[in-house]
């Protein structure tokens, strides 16, 4: 097995002690109006990414989402856009990238003046930002400078047989070589309870386990949504509480350190649940993860570098920031969609490679592309994201209304 | 998984206590050779796709379906071995919803009044 030792290579050095995979520029828009624009900005750029907040409301949780984004290990620079109306400040955006030791800048396209003169601004100050980052310091990285989190969507009959396992034990691998693991969807670990709380490293990473799990169920109760979609029951799955079993699998056989929220990094290495779905709050629970690009934004808010997406039934998607790598355990998916899928995990199913033969062809896969090499959505250009509302840690209702 | 028509048609049982199996390939009625724990064979009543269960041992109604060692569920019928063990035969504890979803799509039909 690869251990820490023989497995390094070279990253980009963060100002915050954190090592980056990539060394990207950031696009931000702060309201759908800029949207346009930002993406405009970005094209043609192949190491400029654009995420966005599309309300003109503004709200804690997309704002902690959008900084965690922009000071994220694989981001070098960063440059923030509005219109100018709207709740969400890009200049503040902008100022804390900056105070984190990375160039950024800001403007707003009502003062720059309309579509054409914002776009070309936003490709000068674009230019500017590269030649500042282009001399970033290049350190050695091992397994024990990586964050990786796994998401698993579209699942099916194959999913907990095979494509999760395989994670488990890659996650196995990943935390003894000293590297942190971040798994989430306790919406999609209903019914599993007591064997959540049997893997706590210590009491207080019972407690939170327990909250959070408890916050879960209520949560799902409460909206009457279960995570679960018509094609997992196409594909052979039934119940939730199937489902999330085969989704734990995930979870590898670590212990698990404690919770971490959206936006936040795990202080220390090892295993640690990612809690996204919304606190109890005045406007209602909302929705939690509507689809599987928000999860996977949650997962490189945590400071993921690389993410894993388990699909039985199949899925285009890529990400933004940090590179998505695709696995199935469904050969057949896995021939179907060969352009898109980095990993066929089917082979354990086929009886032609051991479980843990397939974890370590993932570990040297996602090695590699730590090491440069682009995961397929990665090279197809998919970059999808989605920031939403959501209340998590919302301080109380202080003023609104005076009727 | 090169052939998806294997013979003998494969399905897993992944825990001692487990009273379903997932089919590894598609079955049509007839044998199914069960691999993992205990070795046997269960005769497959229906056309059972990759991915889905089949009881591999009856069940009454209100009885816990069990997979991975754990309860996923309930009989809402008698279910004998061999058959399709999907949304017509076993509930959630939980989720309602589920239980109205079209059998061979898992397509909802409680929002039908919102397509026109």
């Amino acid at each position: 097995m690869p251990t820490a030792e023989s497995s390094s290579w070279l990253g980009w050095l963060r100002p915050d002690g954190r090592k980056g995979v990539r060394n990207l520029i950031l696009v931000l828009y702060t309201v759908e109006c800029a949207q346009y624009v930002a993406h405009a900005i970005a094209r043609d750029e192949p190491d400029t990414h654009v995420i966005g907040f599309s309300g003109c409301y503004d709200n804690a949780y997309a704002i902690r989402l959008m900084l965690a984004l922009a000071r994220h290990p694989n981001v070098g620079a960063a440059l923030a856009v509005g219109l100018g109306c709207e709740y969400t400040q890009a200049g503040r955006l902008a100022q804390l990238v900056r105070e984190s030791g990375r160039p950024a800048d800001d403007f707003l396209i009502q003062e720059t003046g309309g579509t054409t003169r914002s776009i070309d601004h936003g490709k000068s100050i674009l230019h500017k930002l590269r030649s500042q980052i282009k001399d970033v310091a290049r350190v050695p990285m091992t397994l024990a400078d990586l964050t990786v989190g796994c998401e698993c969507g579209g699942s099916d009959g194959t999913s907990g047989l095979a494509g999760n396992p395989v994670v488990g034990r890659f996650f196995d691998y990943l935390v003894d070589a000293g590297g942190r693991a971040i798994f989430e969807e306790t919406v999609e670990q209903i019914g599993l309870k007591e064997i959540l709380l049997q893997r706590a490293a210590h009491p207080s990473a019972l407690q939170q386990l327990a909250r959070a799990y408890d916050k879960a169920e209520s949560y799902c109760k409460s909206v009457r949504q279960w995570s679960a979609s018509p094609g997992n029951f196409a594909g052979g799955l039934t119940t939730i509480e199937e489902k999330s079993l085969g989704a734990f699998a995930k979870s590898g056989s670590r212990p698990i350190q404690g919770v971490v929220r959206v936006s936040e990094s795990p202080p220390s290495p090892g295993l640690w649940l990612m809690d996204s779905v919304p606190d109890p709050h005045y406007m209602q629970f909302g929705y939690t993860n509507p689809n599987d690009t928000e999860g996977i934004m949650d997962l490189i808010s945590g400071g993921c570098q690389i993410v894993l997406f388990v699909t039985g039934r199949g899925s285009v998607i890529g990400s933004p920031i940090s590179p998505l790598i695709k696995i199935t355990g469904n050969a057949r998916t896995y021939e179907k969609m060969r352009e898109d899928m980095d990993f066929n995990a089917g082979l354990v199913l086929s009886g032609e490679q051991t479980l843990d033969a397939s974890a370590l062809d993932l570990l040297a896969l996602t090695l590699r592309v730590a090491s440069g090499e682009p995961s397929k959505p990665e090279k197809l250009g998919h970059r999808e994201y989605f920031i939403m509302y959501k209340h998590q840690d919302t301080p109380g209702l202080q003023q609104g209304c005076h009727a | 998984m090169e052939s998806f028509n294997r013979n003998p048609v494969r399905a897993i049982r992944i825990h001692p206590l487990d009273n379903v199996a997932t089919l590894l390939d598609d079955a049509v009625p007839g044998p199914v050779q069960i691999v993992g724990h205990e070795k046997m064979v269960v005769a497959a009543l229906d056309p059972i796709a990759a991915g889905h269960k089949m009881a591999i041992a009856a069940s009454s109604t209100g009885q816990s379906i069990l997979k991975y060692g754990l309860s996923i569920g309930h009989a809402v019928r008698n279910i004998a071995a061999g058959e399709w063990v999907h949304l017509h035969n076993l509930a959630s504890n939980y989720d309602q919803r589920s239980s109205t979803l079209d059998l061979q799509t898992g397509a909802p039909t409680d929002t039908s009044h919102a397509y026109r």
